[in-house]
């Protein structure tokens, strides 16, 4: 599939269009509402470009919506729920039919595959299990090609060492920042990769780095790192991924339909340049989606790869052009935090985020300022008040979060309006 | 007899104490007793002052967290185990002291503890009945 002759490839994407856009209109609610309102027929779909004539799909539309004004199935054929952060305190929900697990697993096999990893491999999975569709869609698109898992889960750095040496693994799954830590830790506790450890590959995503990066952690793992992309609206991990040449994403186009637009206008860009990257998901049966704002920026490059793929790669993602922050892996919106704030001061909260790196690892800080209304004169009041902030942030947003009290007044403004993030990071 | 404090709610920053209490000392407000609670990050300034209006005033208008709160000032003995004492019969009584703090007071021979109680009616009932005295509002901010 990954090899098809371009034009054998557009006429097996018409065909799913096709039948993609007439599921839709027979069994989802929400598309039935959008086409009838678009005056869109499935019967006017008769080529790719008209696709351009579909209108886009967003994040907000997909979590305002009930689940069940979404999918195209009853809820007896679903078998799994994931969940990604939304903007506000609900949750994006994501439903898989059993077919849907099937396609997702063959879908990050070929990324696992063109990763360098085979059926001999011992892959720990340092992704996160959970509602976050990293660590089981690496977990069953490995298992799918015949690898070991070992599903190490994240965190807790020194037995992830333990058990990557213990059981011999040869590659690792996490987001590269984790494995520069890893690699960083490698160095401070003198275990010497190839001797001590005998990592071989290593298949990193679920935040943007850099080929420094990349450098970094090749050299401190002693691997060859690749990288890989997904979304959970789309499907999860498995979009698309990197081939041993390493110049760019290798986008699974039997099953996804890519276009980059130009995100103010919505107007489609052509081929090669740089916008934010729309997905259409051909072949999933519960949650059909047509052509879903990413909010990431890439280029596509059309030219064929020397790895032999037909298929369309993708730039490694750029930066997004909505406020969503990547911390540790996990998509975070400074509206939740703001929402949170909200709700525990009970005032319009003046904030900041600081965003920072440390040992390698993400650092999420929130400057919180103090004002009248929650001001304790006693310290436990305040403390309290600290610890009652870290709780539910840590809560909403599943990752732990620094909480620093500050003076009213101190944080930046512009015209009214705060500075919200201040990312010191370095990618 | 309870007594009015001035709590403000600072950074834990290198000069910042200087400035807050410059802005008391442009506008005239002279420091009765001055007590701080500190965190690594943050810090209370709680202060007894002669002109408090005054000095809330000011504060606010240079956009400082402050906030007023009520304490009662007790004259004790300025003499070794006089603290002990009272802070023994307030602990029998069952009575929270949320935090205390002194000063000596420059023309009688004794000593002024400062106390924020989370029911300082009680607190001086009790106190009042053991025979100590608590201080009203106009003798400890003009002294």
């Amino acid at each position: 599939m990954e090899c098809l002759p371009r034009h054998e490839l557009q006429a097996l994407q018409l065909r799913r269009l096709q039948d993609l856009i007439r599921r839709a209109d027979a069994q989802v609610p929400y598309y039935q509402r959008v086409f009838r309102d678009a005056g869109i027929h499935p019967e006017d779909i008769r080529s790719l470009d008209d696709l351009q004539r579909l209108p886009f799909t967003t994040k907000d539309d997909v979590r305002t919506y009930s689940m069940t004004e979404m999918m195209a199935v009853s809820m007896d054929r679903v078998v799994r729920l994931h969940a990604s952060s939304g903007t506000t305190g609900h949750p994006t929900v994501v439903a898989y039919t059993r077919n849907d697990l099937d396609l997702w697993s063959d879908l990050v096999a070929r990324i696992i595959r063109a990763g360098g990893v085979g059926p001999s491999d011992i892959l720990q999975v340092a992704f996160g299990y959970g509602l976050f569709t990293g660590g089981f869609g690496l977990h069953y698109g490995a298992e799918k090609i015949g690898a070991a898992v070992i599903p190490a889960s994240s965190g807790n750095t020194l037995r992830q060492i333990e058990l990557m040496r213990a059981m011999k693994a040869t590659a690792l799954v996490c987001t590269p920042s984790y494995a520069l830590h890893i690699a960083d830790f490698l160095e401070k506790e003198g275990v010497k990769p190839g001797k001590d450890i005998h990592l071989r590959f290593g298949l990193f995503g679920g935040e943007p780095w850099s080929e420094n990066m990349r450098r970094e952690i090749e050299a401190g793992l002693g691997i060859s790192a690749t990288d890989n992309y997904g979304l959970s609206e789309i499907i999860g991990p498995g979009v698309s991924g990197e081939c041993p040449v390493k110049n760019g994403l290798h986008i699974s186009e039997d099953h996804f339909l890519a276009e980059v637009i130009d995100p103010d206008t919505g107007q489609s860009k052509a081929i090669g340049e740089e916008g934010e990257l729309v997905l259409t998901a051909l072949t999933k049966e519960a949650l059909p989606v047509i052509r879903y704002r990413t909010r990431d920026i890439c280029r596509l490059i059309p030219d064929p790869c020397s790895c032999g793929r037909t298929t369309v790669r993708m730039t490694k993602v750029q930066g997004r052009n909505d406020d969503m922050l990547i911390v540790r892996g996990v998509n975070v919106f400074p509206s939740q935090i703001e929402e949170i704030l909200l709700e525990v001061e009970g005032v319009q909260p003046f904030y900041q985020i600081i965003l920072g790196r440390k040992e390698a690892l993400d650092t999420i800080e929130v400057q919180v300022e103090v004002r009248g209304e929650v001001f304790s004169d006693e310290m436990k009041g305040m403390r309290a008040l600290e610890e009652k902030l870290r709780q539910r942030l840590h809560t909403a947003l599943g990752i732990s979060v620094k909480i620093t009290l500050v003076e009213h007044r101190t944080l930046e403004r512009a015209i009214g309006k705060s500075k919200r993030v201040i990312d010191n990071r370095n990618f | 007899m309870k007594l009015r404090q001035i709590s403000i709610f600072l950074e834990n920053q290198a000069g910042r104490m200087a400035e807050v209490t410059g802005i008391l000392g442009r506008a005239g407000v002279n420091i009765r007793a001055i007590a701080l609670a500190d965190t690594a990050d943050f810090g209370i300034i709680r202060l007894i002052v002669d002109k408090t209006d005054k000095a809330l005033e000011v504060l606010k208008n240079e956009g400082i967290t402050v906030k007023e709160t009520q304490v009662v000032a007790v004259e004790i003995p300025d003499r070794p185990g006089a603290l002990a004492a009272i802070l023994n019969i307030l602990g029998k009584a069952g009575i929270n002291v949320e935090y205390l703090y002194g000063f000596l007071d420059r023309v009688e021979d004794r000593a002024i503890m400062v106390f924020r109680f989370e029911d300082p009616d009680q607190a001086l009932g009790i106190l009042t009945k053991e025979g100590y005295q608590a201080l009203n509002g106009s003798r400890v901010h003009s002294m």
